[in-house]
C-alpha cells in the first residue's frame, strides 16, 4: 500500500466515523420526536373539555330560598331538582328512560356546577343564565372525535337516541369545547371528565420542597466536610465508596426503606408528601453529594492557599472563598437531583401514594397523590378520558423537568468560571 | 551592607512527605530586612523549606515537619501555635498569581477584614491604597478598584498578590518563584518592587533564575537533594563559591 492509498483510507475512515455519529444523533432525534408526538397527540385533548349549554332559571321559589338569602342558605339548599329540570328543558324527551338518557349526556357533577355558579354569582338569583355544563366522558370523547360512533349500537355505550340528541345539540351550537380548568384545579375522580391533577401538583410540590429542605443542606455539609476537612484515610475512602454505591441503588429500595422505617417504625402517616419527601431526600442525597463534591474539587487549590497564606482559618477559606465559587455547580447538581426525584415513581408506590385521593392536600401530612404516580394510576384505567389525561399529566411533568434542567444549565453557564 | 540581626533561624529541620524525606537537617539563618534567595534544581526542597516558615505544609496530610524554626527567637514548629497569627506575620506570594475571583479592592481588603485591622471604611480605603502603592500597582488600577482582580495581566495579578500579602503588614514575605509565570518586563517590575520592599520587610525568594538571585538578593542559599549545600552572601556565592557543587550549578553544568 503506497502513501496515497493510505491517506485515502484514513480519510474514508474519518468520513465513516463522522457518519456513524451523525446517524446516531438523527436516530436519537427521531425517537425524541416520536415520543413527544405520541404524548402530545394523545394528551393535548385533555386541556379542553366538552360542555353543553343549559339554560338555568335560578328561581328563588324552586330553590326554596328567600329573596335575598344569606350565603349559608345558598350553600345548603338542594340544587338537584333545579338541575334536573334545567337539563330536561334542553331537549324535549318523553318518558323516564329517555329522560335518563338525556341526563346521562352530562357529567354527574351538574348539580355542583350549578351550585358553584350561584355561589360565585349570588346576583344571578331569580335570573335565567346559560351555563356551560360539563359533558360526560363518553360525549366528551365523542365530541373530540375519539369515540367509535360507527360501531353497531349494541356495542356502544351511547345508544342511537343519545347520538341523535347529541347531533341535534351540535347543530344548535350548544356543544362547545372550552379550556379544561378542572385538569389543574381538581383532584382525582372516578369520572375522567372530573379528574384533575390539582392534588398531584400540590402533593408533588410539597414532596419536592421537603426533599430540597432535607437534602440540600445535608448534601452541602457532607460534601464540604468530605472535600475540605476529612482526613484522607480508610474511613473517608469507605464513606466515599458507599456514597457512590448509594447513588446507584435502585429507587425502589429506598421505597422499601421508607415503608419499613418511616411508616413501620416511626408510624408517620401513610400516603403523605412528608414521607415521600423524606424517602426521596434519602434517595437524592448521594446524587447531590457527588456533583457538589465535584464542584468543590473544581475550585483550584491556589485559591485555598491564597486565603490560608493571608491568615484565613480553614473554615474561613471554605466559607469565604471555596463555597461561594462552588455554589453554582452545587445548585445545578441539586436541581438535577430534584428533577430526578420529581419524576420518581417506584418509592412513592411503596409508601402508599397510590391511594385514591380525591382531596387536594393542604398540609404535607395530608394524604396526597403525586404527578408520576398519577400517571401510573391513570394509565391503568380503561376509559378513554383517562388515556388523554395520562398523556396530559406526562406533558405537565415533562414541562417541569425541562424547566428545572434549563435552570440548571443556565446556572452552570452563567456562573461558570475559568481560572 | 552587613546586617547581623537574624530574623528566621532554622535548625535541624527535617521534612518527610510520607516515606520520602524532602529536607535533611537544614540549618539556615535569614537576616532581617534583607532578600535571601534560595536556589537549587527542581525538587531540591527550596519550596518545601519556605512553606515550613508559614506552616503552609500543614495542609498536606502526609507532610511531617521535625526540628526547629524560630522567628525572632519564637519557635513556630509547634502543634499548639496559632497558624492564623503566624500567617498574618508572614505573607506569601505563590508561583502562579492567585488573586481571588473578586474585585481588586476585595482582594486587598480581605486580609485586613479577617484580622480586624480596619476600624471603618476610611481606614480600609487607606490600607488598600497604601498596599497597592507599595506594590507599585496603584497608578494602574486606582480607577478600577471594583473590577475583577482576575481580569488584570499576569504581572499585575502577581503585584496584586504582593499587595494582598503586605496588606496585613507582615514582617516577612515569602516568594515562591514569583516570576516564573511572567514575561521579562513584568519580571523586571517585580524585581524593582522587591528591591523597594526589602526596606520594610524580610524577604525570602525561591528562584530558578541565577541572574534574578544576583539582581535582587543579598544572601543566597543553595539547596541540593534536600540539603543546604552552601549559604553565604550573594556576592560570595556567585563570585567565589566555596563548594564545587554550587560552582557547577551556578555555571549551568547541572540542574
Amino acid at each position: 500500500m503506497n502513501k496515497e492509498q493510505r491517506l485515502k483510507k484514513r480519510h474514508n475512515a474519518e468520513k465513516r466515523f463522522k457518519l456513524y455519529g451523525l446517524t446516531s444523533i438523527l436516530l436519537a432525534i427521531f425517537f425524541v420526536i416520536f415520543l413527544l408526538n405520541a404524548i402530545f397527540s394523545k394528551g393535548s385533548g385533555a386541556f379542553l373539555k366538552t360542555t353543553i349549554d343549559v339554560e338555568v332559571n335560578f328561581d328563588a321559589d324552586t330553590l326554596e330560598l328567600s329573596e335575598s338569602p344569606p350565603l349559608e342558605d345558598l350553600e345548603n339548599t338542594d340544587y338537584y331538582e333545579l338541575a334536573i329540570d334545567s337539563i330536561l328543558k334542553v331537549k324535549k324527551v318523553n318518558g323516564l328512560t329517555e329522560e335518563k338518557l338525556l341526563i346521562n349526556l352530562f357529567s354527574p357533577d351538574y348539580e355542583y356546577e350549578i351550585r358553584n355558579f350561584l355561589l360565585d354569582n349570588p346576583k344571578a338569583l331569580n335570573q335565567t343564565t346559560v351555563l356551560k355544563l360539563t359533558a360526560s366522558d363518553d360525549f366528551d370523547q365523542l365530541h373530540k372525535g375519539n369515540y367509535p360512533r360507527e360501531l353497531p349500537e349494541e356495542r356502544r355505550r351511547i345508544n342511537n337516541f343519545q347520538l341523535n340528541l347529541y347531533d341535534e345539540l351540535v347543530n344548535e351550537g350548544k356543544v362547545n369545547k372550552i379550556f379544561n380548568s378542572y385538569l389543574f384545579t381538581k383532584g382525582d375522580s372516578r369520572n375522567p371528565e372530573l379528574a384533575g391533577i390539582g392534588g398531584a401538583l400540590v402533593g408533588s410540590f410539597f414532596t419536592i420542597v421537603i426533599t430540597l429542605l432535607l437534602s440540600f443542606p445535608i448534601a452541602i455539609a457532607a460534601s464540604v466536610y468530605l472535600e475540605e476537612f476529612a482526613p484522607k484515610n480508610k474511613i473517608t475512602d469507605f464513606i466515599e465508596i458507599n456514597i457512590n454505591n448509594l447513588a446507584a441503588v435502585p429507587s425502589i429500595v429506598f421505597g422499601l426503606l421508607g415503608l419499613g422505617i418511616l411508616l413501620g417504625t416511626f408510624h408517620l402517616p401513610r400516603s403523605t408528601p412528608l414521607v415521600a419527601g423524606i424517602t426521596l431526600a434519602l434517595m437524592t442525597l448521594p446524587r447531590i453529594i457527588i456533583p457538589c463534591r465535584a464542584s468543590l474539587k473544581a475550585v483550584p487549590p491556589s485559591i485555598r492557599e491564597g486565603a490560608l497564606a493571608i491568615g484565613a482559618s480553614k473554615v474561613q477559606s471554605v466559607t469565604h472563598h471555596v463555597l461561594p465559587l462552588a455554589i453554582p455547580g452545587t445548585l445545578s447538581g441539586t436541581i438535577i437531583g430534584l428533577a430526578q426525584a420529581l419524576g420518581e415513581t417506584a418509592p412513592l408506590i411503596l409508601i402508599g401514594m397510590v391511594a385514591f385521593v380525591v382531596d387536594i392536600p393542604s398540609i404535607p401530612t395530608d394524604p396526597s397523590a403525586s404527578l408520576p404516580v398519577q400517571v401510573y394510576l391513570w394509565s391503568e384505567q380503561a376509559e378513554r378520558g383517562f388515556v388523554e389525561k395520562t398523556s396530559a399529566t406526562i406533558m405537565v411533568l415533562l414541562s417541569f423537568l425541562i424547566t428545572l434542567n434549563f435552570i440548571a444549565v443556565y446556572l452552570r453557564q452563567k456562573f461558570e468560571r475559568k481560572w | 551592607m552587613k546586617n547581623n540581626k537574624i530574623k528566621i533561624k532554622s535548625s535541624n529541620l527535617n521534612v518527610h512527605y510520607g516515606e520520602k524525606q524532602a529536607l535533611f537537617d537544614v540549618d539556615l539563618d535569614i537576616y532581617d530586612k534583607e532578600v535571601t534567595a534560595l536556589i537549587g534544581p527542581s525538587g531540591c526542597g527550596k519550596s518545601t523549606f519556605i512553606r515550613c516558615i508559614n506552616r503552609m505544609n500543614d495542609v498536606i496530610d502526609i507532610c511531617k515537619v521535625e526540628g526547629s524554626i524560630t522567628i525572632d527567637d519564637e519557635e513556630i514548629i509547634d502543634k499548639n501555635l496559632d497558624v492564623v497569627g503566624l500567617r498574618e506575620k508572614i505573607g506569601m506570594v505563590f508561583q502562579k498569581p492567585n488573586p481571588f475571583p473578586k474585585s481588586i479592592y476585595d482582594n486587598i481588603s480581605y486580609g485586613p477584614t479577617i484580622h480586624g485591622l480596619a476600624e471603618n471604611k476610611t481606614d480600609m480605603d487607606e490600607i488598600v491604597e497604601n498596599s497597592l502603592k507599595k506594590a507599585a500597582l496603584w497608578n494602574e488600577v486606582k480607577d478600577r478598584l471594583n473590577e475583577a482582580g482576575t481580569g488584570l495581566s499576569g504581572g499585575q495579578q502577581q503585584r496584586l498578590c504582593i499587595a494582598r500579602a503586605i496588606s496585613v503588614n507582615p514582617q516577612v514575605i515569602l516568594m515562591d518563584e514569583p516570576c516564573s509565570a511572567l514575561d521579562p518586563i513584568a519580571t523586571a517590575k517585580i524585581e524593582e518592587l522587591i528591591d523597594e520592599l526589602k526596606k520594610s520587610y524580610t524577604i525570602v525568594i525561591v528562584t530558578h533564575s541565577m541572574s534574578q538571585a544576583v539582581r535582587v538578593s543579598q544572601r543566597t542559599g543553595f539547596f541540593h537533594l534536600g540539603k543546604i549545600i552552601e549559604v553565604d552572601t550573594t556576592e560570595k556565592i556567585f563570585k567565589n563559591p566555596g563548594n564545587k557543587m554550587t560552582q557547577d550549578y551556578i555555571t549551568g553544568r547541572f540542574g
